[in-house]
Protein backbone atom coordinates (compact mmCIF):
# COMPACT_ATOMS: atom_id res chain seq x y z
CA UNK A 1 0.00 0.00 0.00
CA UNK A 2 1.17 3.10 -1.10
CA UNK A 3 1.51 6.11 1.05
CA UNK A 4 0.62 8.93 -0.15
CA UNK A 5 2.05 12.53 1.58
CA UNK A 6 0.36 15.48 1.59
CA UNK A 7 2.54 17.78 0.07
CA UNK A 8 3.27 20.48 2.36
CA UNK A 9 3.90 24.20 1.21
CA UNK A 10 7.51 24.98 1.68
CA UNK A 11 6.89 27.89 3.47
CA UNK A 12 4.37 29.13 6.13
CA UNK A 13 1.81 31.21 4.29
CA UNK A 14 -0.33 33.68 7.39
CA UNK A 15 -1.47 36.80 7.30
CA UNK A 16 -0.24 38.55 10.52
CA UNK A 17 -2.64 39.89 12.33
CA UNK A 18 -0.82 41.58 15.16
CA UNK A 19 -1.89 45.14 13.53
CA UNK A 20 -5.91 44.10 13.98
CA UNK A 21 -6.62 45.62 17.56
CA UNK A 22 -4.60 48.98 16.76
CA UNK A 23 -7.36 48.94 13.52
CA UNK A 24 -10.25 47.60 15.79
CA UNK A 25 -9.00 49.79 18.76
CA UNK A 26 -8.64 52.89 16.39
CA UNK A 27 -12.16 52.56 15.11
CA UNK A 28 -13.23 51.94 18.79
CA UNK A 29 -12.00 55.26 19.85
CA UNK A 30 -13.48 56.97 17.07
CA UNK A 31 -16.89 55.89 18.11
CA UNK A 32 -16.40 56.88 21.33
CA UNK A 33 -16.02 59.83 20.69
CA UNK A 34 -18.43 60.75 18.32
CA UNK A 35 -20.88 59.07 21.05
CA UNK A 36 -23.24 61.34 22.86
CA UNK A 37 -24.21 59.30 25.92
CA UNK A 38 -25.50 61.85 27.94
CA UNK A 39 -29.18 62.51 26.25
CA UNK A 40 -31.15 64.82 28.42
CA UNK A 41 -33.52 62.46 30.06
CA UNK A 42 -37.33 63.74 29.41
CA UNK A 43 -39.40 64.69 31.63
CA UNK A 44 -41.98 65.46 29.35
CA UNK A 45 -43.90 63.84 26.23
CA UNK A 46 -42.40 64.57 23.51
CA UNK A 47 -43.73 63.32 19.91
CA UNK A 48 -42.56 65.01 17.32
CA UNK A 49 -44.99 66.49 14.92
CA UNK A 50 -43.95 66.27 10.73
CA UNK A 51 -43.23 68.91 8.15
CA UNK A 52 -42.23 68.83 4.39
CA UNK A 53 -40.38 72.15 3.84
CA UNK A 54 -37.54 71.73 6.59
CA UNK A 55 -34.19 72.86 6.90
CA UNK A 56 -31.04 71.16 8.78
CA UNK A 57 -29.42 72.58 11.40
CA UNK A 58 -25.57 71.88 10.70
CA UNK A 59 -23.99 73.36 13.34
CA UNK A 60 -25.09 71.61 16.67
CA UNK A 61 -22.80 73.61 18.88
CA UNK A 62 -25.05 76.56 18.77
CA UNK A 63 -28.27 74.91 19.23
CA UNK A 64 -30.26 75.04 22.84
CA UNK A 65 -33.54 73.23 23.47
CA UNK A 66 -36.47 74.21 24.64
CA UNK A 67 -38.62 71.09 25.09
CA UNK A 68 -42.79 71.65 25.70
CA UNK A 69 -45.15 68.89 26.44
CA UNK A 70 -47.81 67.29 28.94
CA UNK A 71 -45.38 66.08 32.23
CA UNK A 72 -44.53 62.68 32.61
CA UNK A 73 -45.82 61.96 36.06
CA UNK A 74 -44.89 58.41 37.91
CA UNK A 75 -47.39 55.89 37.39
CA UNK A 76 -47.17 56.36 33.08
CA UNK A 77 -49.69 58.99 33.51
CA UNK A 78 -49.46 62.25 31.98
CA UNK A 79 -50.08 65.88 33.73
CA UNK A 80 -50.61 69.11 32.33
CA UNK A 81 -48.57 71.01 29.28
CA UNK A 82 -44.90 71.79 30.32
CA UNK A 83 -41.86 73.39 29.65
CA UNK A 84 -38.41 71.57 30.19
CA UNK A 85 -34.98 73.03 29.58
CA UNK A 86 -31.53 71.27 30.10
CA UNK A 87 -32.77 69.01 32.87
CA UNK A 88 -35.05 70.86 34.86
CA UNK A 89 -39.06 71.45 34.20
CA UNK A 90 -39.46 75.49 34.49
CA UNK A 91 -42.58 75.92 36.51
CA UNK A 92 -42.50 80.19 36.06
CA UNK A 93 -41.86 81.02 32.61
CA UNK A 94 -40.58 84.57 33.61
CA UNK A 95 -37.79 82.79 34.36
CA UNK A 96 -36.56 81.34 31.02
CA UNK A 97 -35.91 85.08 29.98
CA UNK A 98 -32.54 85.21 32.21
CA UNK A 99 -31.65 81.48 31.52
CA UNK A 100 -31.95 82.17 27.65
CA UNK A 101 -30.29 85.53 28.11
CA UNK A 102 -27.53 83.62 29.88
CA UNK A 103 -26.81 81.27 27.01
CA UNK A 104 -27.30 84.15 24.52
CA UNK A 105 -23.95 85.85 26.32
CA UNK A 106 -22.55 82.78 26.10
CA UNK A 107 -23.39 81.91 22.28
CA UNK A 108 -24.01 84.81 20.37
CA UNK A 109 -25.25 82.97 17.54
CA UNK A 110 -27.69 80.62 19.33
CA UNK A 111 -30.57 78.85 17.93
CA UNK A 112 -33.32 77.86 19.91
CA UNK A 113 -34.83 74.64 19.11
CA UNK A 114 -38.08 73.95 20.03
CA UNK A 115 -39.32 70.95 20.43
CA UNK A 116 -42.72 70.43 21.01
CA UNK A 117 -45.50 67.85 21.16
CA UNK A 118 -47.57 67.58 19.03
CA UNK A 119 -50.65 67.80 20.98
CA UNK A 120 -49.66 70.72 23.18
CA UNK A 121 -51.71 74.21 22.52
CA UNK A 122 -50.30 77.02 20.49
CA UNK A 123 -51.10 78.86 23.68
CA UNK A 124 -48.01 77.82 25.70
CA UNK A 125 -45.61 78.48 22.45
CA UNK A 126 -46.76 81.71 22.41
CA UNK A 127 -45.91 82.82 26.23
CA UNK A 128 -42.78 80.49 25.47
CA UNK A 129 -41.62 83.14 22.48
CA UNK A 130 -42.82 86.27 23.81
CA UNK A 131 -39.85 85.11 26.68
CA UNK A 132 -37.76 84.60 24.11
CA UNK A 133 -38.05 87.83 22.45
CA UNK A 134 -37.66 89.30 25.79
CA UNK A 135 -33.93 87.13 26.21
CA UNK A 136 -32.82 87.86 22.59
CA UNK A 137 -33.19 85.02 21.30
CA UNK A 138 -34.81 85.61 18.09
CA UNK A 139 -33.29 82.44 15.85
CA UNK A 140 -35.59 80.13 16.31
CA UNK A 141 -36.11 76.29 15.50
CA UNK A 142 -39.40 74.04 15.31
CA UNK A 143 -38.04 70.46 15.92
CA UNK A 144 -40.37 68.30 13.20
CA UNK A 145 -39.36 65.14 11.53
CA UNK A 146 -39.65 64.72 7.81
CA UNK A 147 -42.66 63.92 6.44
CA UNK A 148 -42.47 60.85 4.15
CA UNK A 149 -43.31 62.23 0.47
CA UNK B 1 22.06 22.96 47.17
CA UNK B 2 19.38 24.88 46.81
CA UNK B 3 18.57 24.72 43.22
CA UNK B 4 16.34 28.37 41.87
CA UNK B 5 13.77 26.93 39.91
CA UNK B 6 14.07 28.87 36.49
CA UNK B 7 11.29 31.19 36.07
CA UNK B 8 9.86 30.88 32.41
CA UNK B 9 9.08 34.56 30.77
CA UNK B 10 5.82 35.50 31.78
CA UNK B 11 3.61 36.31 28.43
CA UNK B 12 0.51 37.72 28.71
CA UNK B 13 -1.77 36.40 25.99
CA UNK B 14 -2.78 39.23 23.59
CA UNK B 15 -4.75 37.30 20.94
CA UNK B 16 -7.98 38.05 22.47
CA UNK B 17 -7.54 41.61 22.73
CA UNK B 18 -8.58 42.26 19.46
CA UNK B 19 -11.95 39.92 20.77
CA UNK B 20 -12.36 42.65 23.54
CA UNK B 21 -11.97 45.92 21.13
CA UNK B 22 -14.78 44.26 18.63
CA UNK B 23 -16.80 44.08 21.50
CA UNK B 24 -16.35 47.42 22.26
CA UNK B 25 -16.68 48.68 19.65
CA UNK B 26 -19.83 46.83 18.48
CA UNK B 27 -21.49 48.21 21.49
CA UNK B 28 -20.46 51.70 20.48
CA UNK B 29 -21.55 51.37 16.94
CA UNK B 30 -24.94 50.24 18.17
CA UNK B 31 -25.17 52.66 20.66
CA UNK B 32 -24.04 55.87 18.24
CA UNK B 33 -27.25 58.22 16.54
CA UNK B 34 -25.56 60.20 14.31
CA UNK B 35 -29.17 62.35 13.78
CA UNK B 36 -29.14 65.25 12.22
CA UNK B 37 -31.77 68.15 13.63
CA UNK B 38 -34.08 69.20 11.17
CA UNK B 39 -36.92 71.49 11.80
CA UNK B 40 -38.47 74.79 10.50
CA UNK B 41 -36.26 77.90 10.79
CA UNK B 42 -38.15 81.21 11.84
CA UNK B 43 -36.42 84.19 13.14
CA UNK B 44 -38.86 86.22 16.01
CA UNK B 45 -39.58 90.08 15.39
CA UNK B 46 -37.85 92.13 18.35
CA UNK B 47 -39.97 93.04 21.32
CA UNK B 48 -42.35 95.54 20.73
CA UNK B 49 -42.53 98.96 22.02
CA UNK B 50 -45.70 99.71 23.60
CA UNK B 51 -45.91 103.28 23.16
CA UNK B 52 -44.54 102.76 19.36
CA UNK B 53 -47.20 102.76 16.81
CA UNK B 54 -46.75 99.53 14.28
CA UNK B 55 -45.41 100.58 11.08
CA UNK B 56 -48.46 101.11 8.37
CA UNK B 57 -49.06 98.31 6.16
CA UNK B 58 -51.01 98.38 2.97
CA UNK B 59 -54.17 96.29 3.38
CA UNK B 60 -53.97 94.69 0.16
CA UNK B 61 -50.15 93.74 0.86
CA UNK B 62 -51.35 91.73 3.97
CA UNK B 63 -52.88 88.49 4.12
CA UNK B 64 -54.28 87.43 7.17
CA UNK B 65 -54.61 83.52 7.58
CA UNK B 66 -56.37 82.50 10.88
CA UNK B 67 -56.78 78.71 11.60
CA UNK B 68 -58.92 77.80 14.91
CA UNK B 69 -58.38 74.73 17.10
CA UNK B 70 -60.19 72.63 14.96
CA UNK B 71 -57.86 73.13 11.80
CA UNK B 72 -60.63 75.28 9.85
CA UNK B 73 -58.57 78.07 7.83
CA UNK B 74 -59.68 81.66 7.07
CA UNK B 75 -57.50 83.26 4.17
CA UNK B 76 -58.70 86.51 3.88
CA UNK B 77 -62.36 86.39 5.69
CA UNK B 78 -62.32 83.49 3.55
CA UNK B 79 -63.13 80.03 4.05
CA UNK B 80 -60.43 77.34 2.43
CA UNK B 81 -59.14 74.16 3.11
CA UNK B 82 -55.99 73.67 4.07
CA UNK B 83 -54.65 72.34 0.37
CA UNK B 84 -55.98 75.00 -1.29
CA UNK B 85 -53.48 77.64 1.10
CA UNK B 86 -50.53 76.87 -0.66
CA UNK B 87 -51.83 77.84 -4.30
CA UNK B 88 -54.05 80.60 -2.85
CA UNK B 89 -50.50 81.77 -1.06
CA UNK B 90 -47.96 81.82 -4.33
CA UNK B 91 -51.41 83.86 -6.09
CA UNK B 92 -51.41 86.35 -3.32
CA UNK B 93 -47.29 86.77 -3.05
CA UNK B 94 -46.74 86.58 -7.10
CA UNK B 95 -49.79 88.19 -8.01
CA UNK B 96 -49.41 87.76 -11.58
CA UNK B 97 -52.59 89.33 -13.44
CA UNK B 98 -51.63 92.34 -10.83
CA UNK B 99 -54.99 92.30 -8.94
CA UNK B 100 -55.20 95.37 -7.10
CA UNK B 101 -56.68 92.78 -4.12
CA UNK B 102 -53.63 91.03 -3.95
CA UNK B 103 -49.57 91.92 -3.37
CA UNK B 104 -48.16 94.90 -5.29
CA UNK B 105 -45.06 93.06 -5.19
CA UNK B 106 -43.83 89.54 -3.62
CA UNK B 107 -41.71 91.33 -1.50
CA UNK B 108 -44.61 93.60 0.01
CA UNK B 109 -46.26 90.97 1.34
CA UNK B 110 -46.51 89.92 4.04
CA UNK B 111 -48.19 86.88 5.85
CA UNK B 112 -49.82 87.18 9.17
CA UNK B 113 -50.59 83.80 10.48
CA UNK B 114 -53.02 83.97 13.27
CA UNK B 115 -54.11 80.97 15.59
CA UNK B 116 -55.94 80.14 18.91
CA UNK B 117 -54.64 79.42 22.02
CA UNK B 118 -56.13 75.83 22.08
CA UNK B 119 -55.09 75.34 18.65
CA UNK B 120 -52.32 72.21 18.90
CA UNK B 121 -48.89 72.51 17.66
CA UNK B 122 -49.34 69.95 14.80
CA UNK B 123 -52.25 72.29 13.28
CA UNK B 124 -50.29 75.02 13.47
CA UNK B 125 -46.96 73.41 12.27
CA UNK B 126 -48.59 72.31 8.97
CA UNK B 127 -49.87 75.58 8.01
CA UNK B 128 -46.33 76.72 8.43
CA UNK B 129 -45.42 74.49 6.28
CA UNK B 130 -47.90 75.17 3.81
CA UNK B 131 -46.60 78.89 3.91
CA UNK B 132 -43.06 77.68 3.83
CA UNK B 133 -43.89 75.57 0.73
CA UNK B 134 -45.48 78.32 -1.25
CA UNK B 135 -42.38 80.16 -0.78
CA UNK B 136 -40.31 77.17 -1.70
CA UNK B 137 -42.14 77.22 -5.12
CA UNK B 138 -42.11 81.05 -5.62
CA UNK B 139 -37.88 80.71 -5.00
CA UNK B 140 -37.48 77.19 -6.89
CA UNK B 141 -39.19 78.87 -9.79
CA UNK B 142 -37.39 82.15 -9.75
CA UNK B 143 -34.05 80.71 -9.21
CA UNK B 144 -34.88 78.22 -12.20
CA UNK B 145 -35.39 80.90 -14.47
CA UNK B 146 -32.43 83.28 -13.78
CA UNK B 147 -30.04 80.48 -13.18
CA UNK B 148 -31.31 76.94 -14.54
CA UNK B 149 -31.35 75.62 -11.22
CA UNK B 150 -33.34 75.10 -7.82
CA UNK B 151 -33.48 77.29 -4.99
CA UNK B 152 -31.48 74.91 -3.05
CA UNK B 153 -28.90 74.19 -5.21
CA UNK B 154 -27.37 77.21 -4.97
CA UNK B 155 -24.06 78.23 -3.03
CA UNK B 156 -25.20 79.18 0.25
CA UNK B 157 -25.11 83.22 0.60
CA UNK B 158 -24.15 83.72 -3.04
CA UNK B 159 -25.03 86.64 -4.67
CA UNK B 160 -27.22 84.78 -6.69
CA UNK B 161 -29.20 82.96 -3.27
CA UNK B 162 -29.21 86.65 -2.02
CA UNK B 163 -30.71 87.77 -4.88
CA UNK B 164 -33.54 85.07 -5.13
CA UNK B 165 -34.09 85.71 -1.22
CA UNK B 166 -34.22 89.39 -1.68
CA UNK B 167 -37.34 88.86 -4.46
CA UNK B 168 -39.25 86.53 -2.07
CA UNK B 169 -38.21 87.79 1.38
CA UNK B 170 -40.55 85.66 3.60
CA UNK B 171 -42.35 88.30 5.43
CA UNK B 172 -44.54 86.07 8.05
CA UNK B 173 -45.91 87.72 11.00
CA UNK B 174 -46.81 85.17 14.00
CA UNK B 175 -49.31 87.00 15.64
CA UNK B 176 -50.02 86.43 19.12
CA UNK B 177 -54.00 84.79 19.83
CA UNK B 178 -56.35 86.65 21.26
CA UNK B 179 -58.15 86.04 24.49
Amino acid sequence: MANFKKKQAGSKQEIPTSAMPDVVFMLLFFFMVTTVLREVTLKVKLDLTQASNIEKIEQKRLVSYIYMGPERLPGNQLGDDKVQIDDAIVDDLGAIRNLMYDKLIEEPRLIVSLRVDQNSEFGLLTDVQKELQQAGTFRINYSTKREAD
Amino acid sequence: MLKKKKREGADINGSSMADIAFLLLIFFLVTTTINVDTGIGMVLPPPLDPEQEPPPIRERNLMKILVNSQGLVLMDEEPVSVSEVKDKLIEFISNPENNVELAISPDAAIVSLKTQRETPYSIYIDMLDEVMAAYKDLRDAASRANYGVPYDALVDDSPQQDQIREMYPKKISIAEPDS
